[in-house]
């Protein structure tokens, strides 16, 4: 399992158009991935679960995956997260 | 044939079938199966459909409207294949052994209530967005077809019961002939929406949705403000008629495009044109517009998920200026609030948004959202001849607080090298009262002023215009609207200054002839209502005019004001 820690620096969060591209991103890989933040855990690849955790500016998020391209799936949400300046 | 009588919103006659926008029965029974797996198949299947008729929307979206407008039907898209949203229905069919329609149903209020009770503006709209998907879907479940107006593809007159800003932005213009509702006045959104994009309207028929199904023949009569449905191959010759006549008339008013707007006796008026997006300048062009007298840059803000950059404004604001090639482009500053929302910004409901929390009041609070728009504006100065116009202002203090800002983003932005054009006109809407009243002391500090006249009356008659039972109160020709709008003019004449009107009343027959005796420099409409107006005024004398505003101001009624422009124009 592949896990990481960001601190998202979009000052409206992650809502709308991020929240969107994140869920596209999870979406194009098989393993499971989750998205963390203050103790609870959705699916990354549901945008009502993502949407529904109301994550703001400042806010420490952990995002999870697990399964054969595990890796492949972080990489790219970290490289979309920061390509968007939505976290660090 | 059925024959239906509305206002008359916007001018002209079309003719073509009628295109629905209502939501059809999507009623159903909750009901046991037999077959779960079949019953899972056939979710499926309604879920396939939806996506790719979401697809062919959004694409279509995306080429007729832009990515922006297209953004929403991405969202619906992530919703429809969302697996938290699809597996608890699979389940419930099977393990419920209950129908889709009620599997489908029951999982999505779930989600509905969830986001409805956060407490967050933006995330009670996404409850709108599941709500959206769960109607598309079950459409398809019950084999009944929803309206897909972004689809249109034929030419069509548009029959509904209102028209919201968003429903407007989805619809494509080229395809859309005429409108006709169930509700609405002059001055409510679908009619100022039908004068911008130029074609005829019918509002406040109360019964279109029920009379009109979709296809028939419809008669939109944006002259007298009737609507005929299957109309007689007669009455459709008449009506042909009509309009070949209404033509005639345009082609005659067209004839003036070219000239300056000059009273009889020699005195000359602007006839400016008031916008919403960039686009519509080919309409103010087209209709010989000397300047553009209100720029709503609410249309840039609506419609979308977030604040529009100060790069995209300054690509609008640009485009305005540089195709007005150096005629006058006064721009009004954000003005939401009232009745226009912007879900992301997540404000608190108001009991009185009139009278709340909008405009000016937003944005000297919301001091980020002000200084972008102003950067772009500043930024696009030097592309043309910009005025600048703060909405609402209410007080001094007000419009010194937002001149302010504007020079410190001034000042910002020379520092950092960019030009700025050297001298920018700034004025303020005036639209409430006690702004009226002290105009002689704003004029010693503003460069102009511009009468806001549908929120000037309804803040003096203390009648909210969105409300049907208190409309009779909406009197621009009331003697104490009309002595407000002089108290206006006379100050900034004072001060040397000029004084606009960009509200409905500046581009109305029964107005012009007073405001033209009261001395207001500039007249703002639809651009579609400026040739009429020019070919009106060519026909006053400004002294004679000058009596009549006299006269008026010392009536007691509106009708009795009505009366006076009528005898004396006539003899004219």
């Amino acid at each position: 399992m592949a896990e990481k820690q960001f601190k998202v620096i979009a000052e409206t969060g992650i809502h709308a158009r991020p929240a969107t591209l994140l869920v596209q991103t999870a979406s194009r890989f098989d393993s499971e991935i989750n998205l963390e933040y203050k103790g609870k855990t959705v699916n990354l690849k549901s945008i009502m679960g993502v949407m529904s955790l109301g994550v703001g500016q400042g806010a420490d998020i952990k995002i999870s995956a697990e399964g054969s391209d595990a890796n492949d799936a972080l990489n790219a949400l970290e490289e979309t997260l920061k390509k968007e300046g939505l976290a660090e | 044939m059925t024959f239906l009588k509305g206002i008359a919103a916007s001018n002209g006659i079309a003719i073509a079938k009628a295109y629905r926008l209502v939501e059809p029965d999507l009623s159903f029974e909750k009901k046991t199966i037999e077959d779960a797996a079949a019953e899972v198949e056939r979710f499926k299947k309604a879920m396939e459909k939806s996506k790719s008729e979401l697809e062919a929307i959004r694409d279509k979206a995306k080429v007729d409207l832009g990515a922006d407008k297209a953004a929403i039907f991405e969202a619906h898209l992530l919703v429809l294949s969302d697996p938290e949203l699809n597996a608890p229905i699979e389940d419930k069919i099977q393990s419920d052994k209950v129908n889709a329609e009620s599997a489908l149903k029951e999982t999505a209020d779930m989600f509905v209530m969830m986001f409805e009770q956060m407490d967050n503006e933006y995330m009670k709209e996404r409850a709108a967005d599941i709500r959206d998907v769960t109607k598309r879907v079950l459409a398809h479940l019950l084999g009944v077809q929803l309206p897909n107006p972004s689809m249109i593809a034929e030419e069509v007159i548009i029959v509904a019961e209102d028209l919201t800003p968003s429903d407007t932005a989805q619809l494509n213009r080229n395809f859309v002939k005429g409108f006709t509702t169930n509700i609405g006045g002059r001055t409510s959104h679908s009619a100022i929406m039908a004068r911008s994009m130029e074609i005829p309207a019918v509002v406040g028929t109360k019964t279109a949705t029920e009379e009109i199904t979709n296809g028939d023949f419809v008669i939109v009569d944006g002259l007298k403000g009737e609507v005929h449905i299957n109309p007689t191959p007669e009455l459709i010759a008449d009506y042909r008629k009509v309009h070949e006549d209404y033509e005639v008339q345009k082609a005659e008013w067209a004839k003036l495009v070219n000239e300056p707007t000059l009273t009889n006796d020699g005195h000359h008026v602007e006839l400016a044109a008031n916008i919403g997006i960039p686009n519509d300048l080919k309409g103010v062009i087209e209709n010989g517009g000397e300047g553009v007298g209100l720029y709503r840059t609410e249309f840039l803000y609506m419609g979308r998920d977030q604040l529009p950059s100060e790069e995209e404004q300054f690509e609008s604001y640009k485009a305005v200026l540089k195709g007005m090639a150096g005629k006058p482009v006064v721009v009004r500053t954000l003005d939401i609030g009232g009745d226009k929302e912007l879900p992301y910004l997540d404000l608190p409901k108001e009991m009185n948004p009139f009278l709340g929390f909008r405009a000016i009041r937003l944005c000297l609070e919301e001091q980020g959202i002000f200084r972008t728009q102003l950067r772009a504006l500043l930024r696009a100065s030097s592309f043309g001849n910009l005025k600048i116009m703060f909405p609402m202002i209410a007080t001094l203090d007000e419009f010194r607080a937002a001149k302010t800002i504007l020079e410190e983003e001034k000042e910002k932005l020379l520092s950092e090298g960019q030009t700025v054009a050297e001298k920018i006109e700034l004025g303020i809407m005036v639209e409430i009262p006690s702004t009226a009243i002290l105009a002689d002391q704003f004029a010693k500090e503003v460069d102009f002023f511009s009468i806001g006249t549908n929120d000037l009356i309804q803040y003096t008659m203390a009648a909210d215009r969105m409300n049907q039972r208190v409309s009779y109160l909406y009197q621009p020709y009331s003697p104490s609207i009309l002595r407000l709008v002089k108290m206006v003019i006379d100050a900034a004449h004072a001060e040397g200054k000029w004084a606009g009107m960009c509200g409905e009343m500046a581009g109305d027959e029964t107005a012009i002839p007073v405001l033209l005796g009261l001395g207001l420099d500039e007249f703002s409409m639809s651009a579609t209502s400026i040739l009429k107006a020019r070919s009106q005024i060519k026909n006053l004398k400004k002294s004679d005019m000058e009596k009549l505003a006299q006269e008026v101001l010392n009536m007691q009624t509106t009708s009795q004001v009505i009366e006076a422009v009528n005898s004396a124009t006539t003899k004219n």
